[in-house]
């Protein structure tokens, strides 16, 4: 992999590590239907890692299966070493947070937080103590006594993680936990869970189906499709370096190109377009010549130009079709001759005299990219 | 998915099996032969011919019948009105009174209903001279307890009702009444339809009401009924208790297997439209 | 030309006059859809309420109605009123009354716990059943309540009878060795009332179990609760509204009841329906059993009120 930070902070590269959740070949059926595919997945001591992909993917299944909820049909599930089949929800040293927040409504926010350490027998004064100390920690303490219909739905998802956490439990489970918070707020509380889970140093584990909130949140992320992981990687990797179509697609906006592969070496690859553009990869692929292959090229890579380039590779022409300003920065809507559709972003660096754009409708440009930014995909 | 463990599945076989005992033995005993319910004395159906050549019983079960069915229509529209003045008319003058006439007769003794009903009945007749107490006393009582009903079912699923359905056929034109008749009316009819089957069967089961309205020549199956097995145990009342049983029990079990048919459809059409959705999603 | 102009103007009269009806009718139509319900119930259910208050101070007297006016114009014009409470007090000091009102209390008590001991279990499991499982048992519980209620009461009427099946099961287990009469003893009311009620329990338990949110028992689990101790402070306490309500549906009409007492209980068990249903028709007592009635009315305000509070408190739920 072409990034380098410090291996202490990415201990799935360190082969010497055990990892603290080992998914081994794990397959959950419900009749005829399987949710999860055979899956293997190791998660390290203190990651932040997430689950994600569209609905009936099979993430929730198996965040279900680690919490205890449903049994595995086959294969194995250990934590910190310990074997987890057999062993009920209520022994295992696992929270979740509910994506419902699944808040006692008869109980009080204090009652809610105590709960779980009255089951473990913790002393009255400990609980009280342990209580009060996350609350204060989520900023709820002012709202021990109220129920949860009173809290406001940011508050509840507190109250909700304070629940969890409180237990100190090896593994915190958190099923969409922004899922039910309006935008602002998400993005507010994402470095609110970010900083708790540092400073906690718990492994948490999220489900969700939101790739902003996945990308933002994560050391690693695993892509999920009809029961089956297509990638694992951080958020770097999954994003600029997608492994497949699916990934490229699933995250973020991607423009797609099919094409067959002309010229294969050490260090370059190159492609012809089914409508004649020529694609020039930068690094070498195990592609043979003539093999069908999609070129994949992200909207921000391509830059447009107004005045006329030199021709060779990595070019496309066009008319602006369409334009969304953003503000900071506007979408453009680029048709080909061939009529297709092509996406490019610009950010809006300069304040525009008169209101008038450089680029505007109906404008011709070529639109151009670095031939690092391209990704060649070949499945 | 039954989560149910060994202890608790046990109770459930007990509760049902003293729910179900009694209506088997009735069954059974319907087709003895001997005179004594209890003994065994082989098999027969000779009550049920006795049972069909008695004319008290007949003349009885349609007396019976006929307030059944007029109680029924009458409790449906009345105790609609009430269900739809109660969910959708918001405050108004007197409603706590209103709500409050309409949820006492759900719990109110029998006795007590009917004495009152019968004190009404007797200084009306002194008053005004009508009515005659029979037919019309007793499906007046009938209609008044089991209007309450129907309001009940009528006011609980015009809550589940999505009030912008009304809204929205009000903004398309329809005048207030005009949706009444082609909006709700609509929407609660499976409600009505249940609220009439219960009045229905309510009236048809009711004693202690009817023996207090009842003037002197009437007699419906309950009175008849009581009349007869006050005294002891009648293999002919076996024969008419089978019969209801097994009225009562194809019905329901064509009811709940029109329901269960309905669901299943119901469940089919949405994995359809959910595959149509993943198609329009992979187009786009 | 001036024909045409006159029909012309007699159609938009027309027209306006429809209108005219169309806008009463709009204006008018909730009013009407208020006052007919609202009317029916006022003489139907509240007039006879106040005449049984009314005739409960009346003296008994031989004429008809069988009771004597509460108030009567005097011949200088004055008006002069009558209340007798002496039929209440005749309640208070006449100890079969007494022990009857007490009798029937305890006896719907103690049925409305069993019924609830027996009915939880049941309500518990059909909800944690898979639902077609469920549908046939929910269906199972309601079908008792479309067949005859008296014909029910009548089948035990069989059972608990000398030669009845009780006794040839209990004779046939060696517990009993000759015949015993279960029938017309308090027993015999029990089982009656915990039989015919037991669905009015079953019902309401099974709607407010039903409501319960099912990841809060896996919540419960997930911070370390035992299946029994997630029944004992999740699902137990959220299910309170159920249990009122149930019991309530239970307790009222059985106080009340006449039918079990009568064909179960023969003479031996005193229960208060019973009572006024005797007094009124054989005695033709009707200021006593007037009084009886309001008396008995009485005793059940408070738990009506429960009802309603809870049952009104569903409603604004849903």
């Amino acid at each position: 992999m072409p990034l380098d930070t410090k291996i202490e902070d990415r201990p799935w590269l360190d082969s010497s590590i055990e990892p603290f959740i080992k998914i081994q070949n794990v397959t959950k059926k419900f009749g005829a239907f399987t949710a999860v595919d055979r899956i293997d997945l190791n998660v390290y001591q203190g990651e932040l890692f997430s689950l994600l992909g569209g609905s009936g993917c099979g993430k929730t299944t198996l965040l279900r299966m680690l919490a205890g909820f449903e049994e595995v049909t086959s294969g194995h599930i250990f934590i910190d070493g310990q074997d987890m089949a057999g062993i009920p929800p209520y022994e295992r040293p696992v929270n979740m947070m509910f994506q419902s927040y699944a808040l006692f409504p008869h109980m009080t926010v204090e009652k809610n937080v105590a709960y779980g350490l009255k089951r473990d027998g913790v002393p009255k004064l400990e609980i009280a103590s342990r209580v009060t100390e996350i609350l204060d920690m989520v900023e709820l303490g002012q709202f021990a006594s109220r129920k949860p219909h009173q809290l406001s739905g940011g508050q509840r998802q507190r109250v909700a993680l304070a629940r969890a956490l409180v237990k100190k439990p090896k593994l915190l489970l958190l099923d969409e936990p922004l899922g039910a918070l309006d935008k602002r707020l998400r993005e507010q509380t994402q470095f609110e869970l970010m900083d708790l889970q540092e400073q906690l140093g718990i492994t948490f584990m999220v489900v969700t189906h939101d790739q902003e909130e996945a990308m933002t949140l994560s050391t690693r992320i695993a892509v999920m499709d009809q029961g089956d992981i297509i990638q694992i990687g951080t958020p770097t990797e999954i994003y600029e370096y997608p492994e497949s179509r699916f990934t490229a697609g699933f995250i973020g906006n991607v423009n797609m190109f099919e094409g067959r592969v002309t010229n294969n070496s050490a260090d370059h690859v190159t492609v012809q377009g089914t409508d004649g553009t020529e694609f020039y990869i930068d690094h070498g692929q195990n592609v043979k010549e003539g093999q069908k292959v999609w070129v994949a090229v992200r909207p921000e890579k391509l830059v447009i130009n107004k005045d006329a380039v030199a021709a060779g590779p990595n070019q496309l022409l066009g008319t602006v079709d369409d334009i969304g300003y953003m503000g900071n920065h506007s979408i453009y809507r680029v048709k080909l001759a061939s009529g297709r559709i092509v996406q490019t972003t610009a950010q809006n660096i300069v304040r525009p005299k008169d209101a008038e754009w450089a680029v505007d409708w109906d404008d011709k440009v070529t639109l151009t990219w670095e031939p690092s930014a391209t990704v060649l995909l070949t499945k | 998915m039954s989560k149910n463990s060994k202890f608790v599945t046990t109770l459930m076989c007990i509760g049902f099996t003293f729910l179900y005992i009694p209506m088997v033995l009735l069954v059974i005993y319907s087709f003895n032969d001997s005179r004594f319910v209890t003994v065994w004395g082989g098999f027969s159906t000779k009550w049920y011919g006795e049972l069909l050549n008695n004319q008290l019983v007949i003349d009885s079960a349609i007396l019976s019948l006929q307030i059944a069915f007029v109680t029924a229509c009458a409790a449906v529209v009345l105790g609609t009105m009430a269900g739809i003045a109660l969910v959708r008319f918001g405050k108004f003058k007197g409603r706590t009174l209103f709500s409050g006439m309409i949820s006492a007769p759900l719990v109110m003794p029998e006795v007590i209903t009917g004495l009152s009903l019968l004190m009404l009945f007797i200084a009306l007749e002194n008053a005004l001279g009508i009515p005659e107490r029979g037919f019309w006393t007793i499906t007046i009582a009938h209609i008044t307890f089991s209007m309450a009903f129907v309001a009940v079912i009528i006011q609980a699923r015009l809550a589940g009702m999505d009030e912008s359905l009304e809204e929205a056929a009000m903004d398309l034109g329809g005048k207030p009444l005009r949706v009444l008749f082609d909006i709700t009316l609509p929407l609660i009819a499976p409600g009505m339809i249940s609220g009439w089957l219960l009045a229905f069967t309510m009236s048809l089961d009711d004693l202690v009401i009817a023996s207090f309205t009842a003037g002197p020549g009437a007699n419906t199956l309950p009175m008849y009924i009581f009349s007869k097995v006050k005294t002891g145990l009648r293999p002919d009342i076996n024969a008419l208790a089978t019969l209801i049983i097994l009225t009562v029990a194809i019905g329901v079990f064509i009811a709940g297997w029109l329901m269960l048919r309905q669901d299943k459809q119901r469940k089919v059409d949405e994995q359809m439209a959910a595959m149509e959705t993943t198609k329009d999603e992979q187009a786009a | 030309m001036s024909d045409n102009a006159i029909s012309n103007e007699s159609s938009i009269q027309e027209r306006s006059t429809l209108s005219w009806l169309d806008d009463k009718l709009q204006q008018s139509w909730k009013f009407l859809l208020l006052l007919i319900p609202y009317a029916w119930l006022l003489i139907f259910f509240l007039a006879p309420f106040i005449l049984v208050l009314k005739v409960s101070m009346a003296e008994p007297a031989y004429a008809r109605p069988p009771y004597t006016p509460l108030w009567e114009w005097a011949e200088d014009g004055y008006l002069t009123i009558t209340l007798i409470f002496e039929n209440f007090s005749y309640l208070w000091e006449d100890e079969l009354y007494y022990e009857t009102y007490l009798n029937s209390v305890v006896i719907a008590f103690n049925s409305t716990i069993m019924c609830l001991l027996i009915g939880y279990p049941i309500a518990y499991g059909i909800v944690r059943s898979s639902t077609s499982v469920r549908n046939i048992l929910l269906l199972l519980i309601i079908l008792p309540f479309w067949t005859s209620f008296l014909l029910r009461v009548y089948a035990w009427m069989g059972i608990l009878g000398q030669g009845g099946e009780l006794n040839d099961i209990l004779i046939f287990l060696g517990i009993l060795d000759e015949p015993h009469q279960f029938l017309y003893t308090q027993f015999a009311v029990y089982v009656g009332i915990v039989y015919s009620y037991l669905p009015f329990m079953i019902l309401p338990l099974y709607a407010s179990l039903e409501k319960l949110d099912m990841t809060l028992n896996e919540a419960a689990a997930d911070l370390g609760a035992k299946p029994i101790t997630t029944f004992l402070t999740v699902t137990l306490p959220l299910s309170i509204p159920g249990i009122v309500a149930g019991s309530m549906l239970v307790f009222i009409p059985a106080t009340g009841e006449y039918v079990i007492p009568d064909l179960l209980g023969g003479g031996n068990v005193a229960m208060i329906g019973r009572q006024l249903f005797n007094e009124f028709g054989a005695n033709k007592d009707w200021p006593v059993a007037s009084a009886v009635a309001i008396a008995l009315l009485i005793l059940l305000v408070v738990p009506m009120m429960i009802y309603q509070h809870y049952q009104a408190k569903e409603t604004e739920a849903a």
